[in-house]
């Protein structure tokens, strides 16, 4: 083992295989999904039941067609939510919340109220940034839409400690504006409620930046509420 | 072990050496000092800097209200701003110093145009600076240890082709025909890193690729930072300065290149078990999984030859601060390693993932491991390339006793507090309903969370002697009249 070239094609050849394996491979296999309907129909045109269908002229399988006239999903997020999640990037959210549903029985997830079915790779298609997280000292927020409304999320981020009393959530406060209540205007319509014990004062009010606005619209969007054929649901 | 006799002495990097390989070590030391004094500066300011991002993001898990309305401050970035600057600030500048000197001393040849790894060092430092300032602005990636903004890449990648290939070339122009299991790990690494992040970069930032592939290729890199840089250098220094302080040779060559090609092959693979149970096709899994068992044969051979080289003569060792901090660091590879493995299996896995068991983890790896390794490098090589010795015996031991301590305990907290975190996040009753509320979990942590910030704080006071100690040396007039004797740990306790 002495000579360099002989060395660098080792140190080559397995990193290459494992990128090859795990990437490209995963790559190809995953690369090309869609947004799918909830059941997929043969040439046909029948329902079949999971992706694939076995094509009786050639005994081939195929991959099914979406079913025509029905909704496709997941959904490309736009506008606001869309920068919200630029937001929930660059305040790394990540590394204290997982978006990932493990299947039942796997974990708690489900007994959690986390989700009713298993995250499946469709489901991230149109993440341009995918943050599926390695931590969950707070709980996954797959399915947060689902959960809290508005005023409850921004409750939540100006003082995790208003919905959430003894949480370690750091609060995003600097997301809010504390400004006067304007005195021929009036409150402004965009305040938000905030109980007493944690209001900033008499004669204020606290007011969303759009940056508050947008993370608030990105965590409603968070759901995976709608059905695909490669989920199996056990009932 | 039945070696020819030219190996046993190639394989030696102790050769007792006549007067002329003397020499030519001493060069060697010589070209390194600028670059090797450069690194090694600019090393212990990240490693301080990162200490205090450490610091307060550990402080924040129980003290929420701790520069509560920071943005720049803020958990997550403060988190990233940590890592990036413990693994490309502190971690890549030692071994910036470390892994061309002792390549060059292998290779017997002085390290020519130091200049140009010296204008390395300053575009990586600054690169590494944009990118912090950029995480703390905002800026920030969402993808594990890769957060700097694109607009620090471009320099990171000029820095690592003046630094990195010096290494290469030092291994082409050398002038001894030995070559030492050291040097593979050094060449393999110093090729391997850019490639990941290259790949990483292009997947990632510049054309992501689509849905879960992030994932995979996220992982596949993060855990190959560790796995393929971090790791091989470590043990490529291991490898060098145990038989060298110790002047006895290493165990067995055959064990060396089983070990070598054995973590080539395996460790790669082993990323993907950071998605078990996610959104990933199963049998991309059961291959992680596979790897990280499979991992357990280079981390046994290593363990045996580093162990039956150090046997015997421990006392010795315990009296060298260079082999105390290597041994410890050797001796936790094999802990943190089998560790892993088990971590790869999807019932341990299934406790473990999403807690801090897995953050003891890392820690147990990147600093158990390969810090206490740079550590005790750093203590050999600073006086051949200053030609004196390091001015406190007594700030050595200060050192030692923190960080061991300090990083050994904070292990064990995160790693038992996980565990039951784990266990009680998934503990389920048999009507189907979760045994603890998720605030139950999260309050019961909270005497752990205290107490990895004691056992931070105790290493920070190991960081601060070293860094006394380093700048002392640094600043010291060598006093011609008293020949210097190396520092030894002699009469401690
Ligand atoms: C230091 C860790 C940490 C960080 C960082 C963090 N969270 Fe949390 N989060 C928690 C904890 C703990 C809880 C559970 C207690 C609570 O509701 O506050 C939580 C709860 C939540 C919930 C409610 C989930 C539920 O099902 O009850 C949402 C929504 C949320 N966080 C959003 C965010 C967003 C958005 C960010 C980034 C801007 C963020 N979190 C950053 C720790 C964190």
């Amino acid at each position: 083992m002495r000579s360099l070239p002989l060395i660098f094609l080792g140190v080559f050849f397995t990193l290459a295989l494992s990128w090859v394996g795990i990437v490209l491979v995963g790559h190809l296999q995953l690369g090309d999904l869609e947004p799918a309907s909830a059941v997929l129909v043969n040439q046909e045109a029948e329902p079949i039941a999971g992706v694939f269908f076995r094509d009786d002229r050639t005994g081939a399988y195929r991959m099914g067609a979406n079913q025509p006239g029905e909704p496709v999903f997941p959904i490309q997020l736009t506008g606001s939510a869309q920068r919200g999640k630029r937001i929930y990037e660059s305040m790394g959210c990540i590394y204290c919340h997982s978006q990932q549903v493990r299947r039942q029985g796997f974990g708690s997830d489900f007994e959690r109220g986390w989700g009713d079915r298993q995250s499946v790779p469709r489901d991230y298609i149109h993440h341009e940034r995918v943050m599926l997280g390695t931590m969950r000292t707070g709980p996954d927020l797959s399915n947060v839409g689902l959960r809290y409304s508005e005023l409850w999320q921004h409750q939540h981020l100006f003082n995790p400690q208003i919905t959430s009393p003894g949480s370690i959530m750091p609060r995003y406060a600097f997301l809010y504006e504390v400004r006067p209540i304007s005195e021929d205007r009036g409150p402004s319509p965009r305040a938000i409620q905030i109980p007493d014990a944690f209001h900033p004062g008499p004669g204020l009010e606290v007011v969303p930046t759009q940056r508050a606005v947008d993370l608030v619209a990105y965590l409603m969007n968070l759901r995976q509420d709608y059905d695909l054929p490669e989920i199996r649901r056990a009932e | 072990m039945s070696v020819p006799a030219s190996i046993a002495t190639a394989i030696d990097p102790r050769t007792e050496s006549p007067e002329a390989i003397r020499v030519r070590l001493s060069e060697v030391d010589t070209s390194m000092k600028v670059p090797g004094v450069f690194f090694m500066i600019s090393a212990l300011f990240w490693l301080m800097a990162g200490t205090v991002f450490a610091l307060i993001a550990a402080i924040k898990f129980h003290n929420v209200d701790f520069l509560g309305d920071s943005e720049a401050f803020t958990f997550g970035r403060v988190r990233s701003a940590h890592l990036n600057a413990m693994i490309y600030g502190w971690g890549t500048n030692v071994i910036f110093a470390v892994a061309p000197w002792i390549m060059g001393r292998l290779c017997r040849t002085r390290i020519r145009f130091t200049n140009i790894l010296v204008i390395g060092g300053v575009f990586w430092n600054i690169g590494v600076t944009i990118g912090i300032f950029g995480i703390l602005a905002g800026d920030k990636i969402g993808v594990e240890w890769l957060e700097m903004p694109a607009y620090a890449t471009p320099l990171l990648a000029i820095a690592f082709a003046c630094t990195g290939v010096w290494v290469v070339l030092l291994f082409r122009w050398r002038e001894s025909g030995h070559v030492y299991v050291s040097q593979w790990y050094f060449l393999a690494a110093f090729f391997w890193l850019p490639w990941l992040y290259t790949i990483a970069q292009i997947m990632l930032v510049f054309e992501p690729a689509r849905g879960v592939v992030q994932s995979l290729t996220n992982w596949w890199f993060a855990h190959n930072v560790l796995g393929l840089w971090l790791t091989p250098i470590a043990l490529g220094a291991a490898y060098y300065l145990i038989p060298k302080v110790l002047g006895r040779p290493i165990y067995s060559y055959y064990l060396s290149v089983i070990g070598f090609w054995s973590l080539a092959l395996f460790y790669n693979w082993a990323g993907v078990h950071h998605l078990i149970g996610g959104p990933i096709p199963a049998w991309l899994i059961s291959a992680g999984t596979v790897a990280s068992v499979m991992m357990v044969i280079p981390v046994i051979v290593v363990a045996i030859n580093h162990h039956m080289t150090v046997v015997g003569l421990h006392k010795e060792g315990w009296a060298s601060p260079t082999i105390r901090f290597v041994v410890f660091g050797a001796i936790n590879y094999t802990a943190v390693s089998l560790l892993g493995s088990a971590m790869a299996l999807r019932s341990v896995n299934e406790v473990t993932h999403f807690t801090h068991f897995t953050v003891g983890h890392a820690h147990h790896g990147v600093y158990s491991f390969f810090t206490m390794i740079m550590f005790g490098a750093v203590y050999y090589m600073m006086p051949r390339l200053l030609n004196r010795e390091w001015p406190s015996a007594m700030l050595i031991s200060l050192h030692w006793w923190a960080t061991a301590v300090g990083v050994t305990l904070m292990v064990v907290v995160l790693s038992l507090g996980g565990w039951i975190q784990g266990l009680r996040l998934n503990a389920i009753s048999d009507d189907g309903t979760v045994v603890y509320q998720f605030m139950e979990v999260m309050e019961y942590l909270n005497p752990y969370m205290v107490m990895r910030s004691l056992t931070g704080v105790l290493i920070t006071i190991g960081h601060v002697a070293f860094f006394i100690n380093f700048f002392w040396m640094l600043c010291q007039r060598p006093d011609p009249r008293t020949p210097a004797r190396p520092t030894l740990l002699t009469n401690e306790a």
